[in-house]
């Protein structure tokens, strides 16, 4: 039997759209929130330090736990749709990555450029807005981006819960044939577009690399 | 949403119930030492293949390392578990679907996919260190088994091992994915009690347990950079070095 009619392509097709924009979502709320967790173990001494070991406790907690921990622990005790559940479980935990990507970032901007910030009259909030996160963007971006290729990849373990992503929508098409070849043909195809779209990624990356090395 | 996470008698059944967690436990821990065992000998093998002269041996590295990198693990894994037997069928003409248990489908899922990772990083270990320091070492009077004791191999290993050992802890987490395919894990054994019995509590311990293997492994890359960072100092090596001059 031929599995790749036109319905069951455009099925494939809105997982793989879903896998996108589960993805876009969570890499974009993520970068918010690792950037303020960022910045509270960076910069709450004294007498906020409660928060700075908070954060530092969150950011351990979900380094050392799978990710699919999450996804099941969120499934399970949040109600809602497939789309919002997905999304805040992948905000969760890649947050706590993306923190430790932007302090390592915060760390390597030179100190005299704080110093010069409150020289210039720069309060906390405007120096970072103006003058230390751009610098900071700058340097992390290659990181932000292949933190994206890991987003897109681990969104397959949505398949585990059933939401209609790339990886499960194959997996519904893949039940109606028992034909080696043609699971083979989708299986071939499911790599094939994870492949171009992390890898495109990648090069993009790789492309700013050499623009910033070479400037 | 959270009901029932301070009830006590939830966490008495929870914890007289542990038999399962502890043998996903067990199961996960053999996965992540079949898994890591392949995985740095593979990983080696095409980390050296990439700095090699040879076009074709680097060639196969840079397809593998692409190819695993980019593409999900899941999908991998999902892919070994439901073709994987009846491709092996049609390769070996054997008269049924070749079964892989579990246990081989996971060391070999973690394995293979965290190779691709451990070989970027042994690449960069070996290009790390100039050949000048080769040469140097040598006109300095070491033997070359001595250059590379002293020498070489200390600063590649100090390139290497932070970035290693985060491997190893990503690899311990992505045992989970065996979940996916009922593999009998730590998840999988969590999931069924999570739906045997409807409690939190199911989940909250997996994380315990999870966080038992993981946190030491991220202390100790944590360690490794802060030591990677320091600056070299002089070792006394009997025979070697000269005394240290006495002050005077």
């Amino acid at each position: 039997m031929e599995i790749f009619t036109p319905a069951n392509v455009s099925y494939i097709m809105q997982g793989f759209l879903k896998t996108i924009e589960i993805s876009a979502l969570a890499i974009v709320f993520s970068v918010i929130f690792g950037t303020i967790l960022a910045l509270v173990k960076q910069y709450c001494t004294g007498k906020l330090t409660i928060f700075k070991w908070l954060v530092s406790a969150y950011i351990e907690l979900f380094r050392c736990t799978p990710n699919l921990l999450w996804i099941l622990f969120i499934y399970f005790t949040v109600k809602g749709n497939d789309v919002f559940i997905s999304v805040l479980a992948f905000t969760i935990f890649t947050s706590a990555v993306i923190a430790e990507i932007v302090r390592g970032g915060l760390n390597s901007i030179p100190k005299s450029q704080f110093e010069a910030a409150k020289s210039q009259g720069f309060g906390f909030f405007a120096s970072m807005r103006l003058i230390i996160l751009p610098q900071t963007f700058k340097t992390i971006i290659p990181a932000l981006f292949s933190q994206c290729t890991t987003v897109i990849k681990d969104s397959s373990y949505l398949a585990g819960i059933n939401v209609a992503e790339f990886m499960f929508s194959a997996k519904v098409v893949m039940g109606y044939t028992s034909d080696l070849s043609q699971v083979l043909l989708l299986y071939g195809f499911v790599f094939l577009l994870y492949f171009v779209l992390n890898f495109g990624i990648s090069l993009i990356v790789r492309a700013y690399q050499r623009r910033v090395v070479a400037a | 949403m959270l009901e029932g996470l301070f009830d006590p008698r939830r966490w008495e059944i929870t914890l007289s119930s542990m038999d399962g967690f502890w043998n996903g436990f067990a199961f996960t821990l053999q996965v992540v030492i079949a898994g890591l065992a392949l995985s740095l000998v593979l990983g080696t093998i095409l980390g050296v293949f990439s700095t090699t002269r040879s076009r074709v041996l680097r060639a196969i590295s840079r397809v593998y390392v692409e190819f695993f990198q980019n593409t999900p693990l899941p999908v991998q894994v999902f892919f070994y578990y439901m073709a994987g037997p009846r491709v092996l069928q049609a390769v070996l003409g054997a008269a049924s679907p070749v079964r892989l248990s579990a246990f081989a489908i996971g060391a070999l899922g973690v394995g293979l996919y965290h190779a691709a990772y451990i070989s970027e990083v042994i690449r960069t270990g070996i290009e790390s260190v100039p050949r000048g320091q080769m040469e140097a070492a040598q006109s300095q009077g070491f033997t070359r088994a001595q250059s590379y004791a002293y020498v070489i191999l200390p600063q590649t290993f100090k390139v290497i091992l932070p970035p290693l050992c985060n491997q190893a802890l990503n690899l311990v987490k992505n045992t989970s994915v065996l979940a996916l395919i009922a593999g009998g894990d730590l998840m999988y054994n969590a999931d069924n009690f999570v739906s045997t019995y409807g409690y939190l509590q199911g989940y909250i311990m997996a994380c315990v347990l999870y966080f038992v293997i993981c946190f030491p492994l991220a202390l100790l890359v944590q360690w490794l950079e802060k030591r990677s960072k320091e600056r070299p100092r002089a070792k006394n090596i009997p025979g070697i070095t000269p005394e240290p001059a006495k002050e005077a």
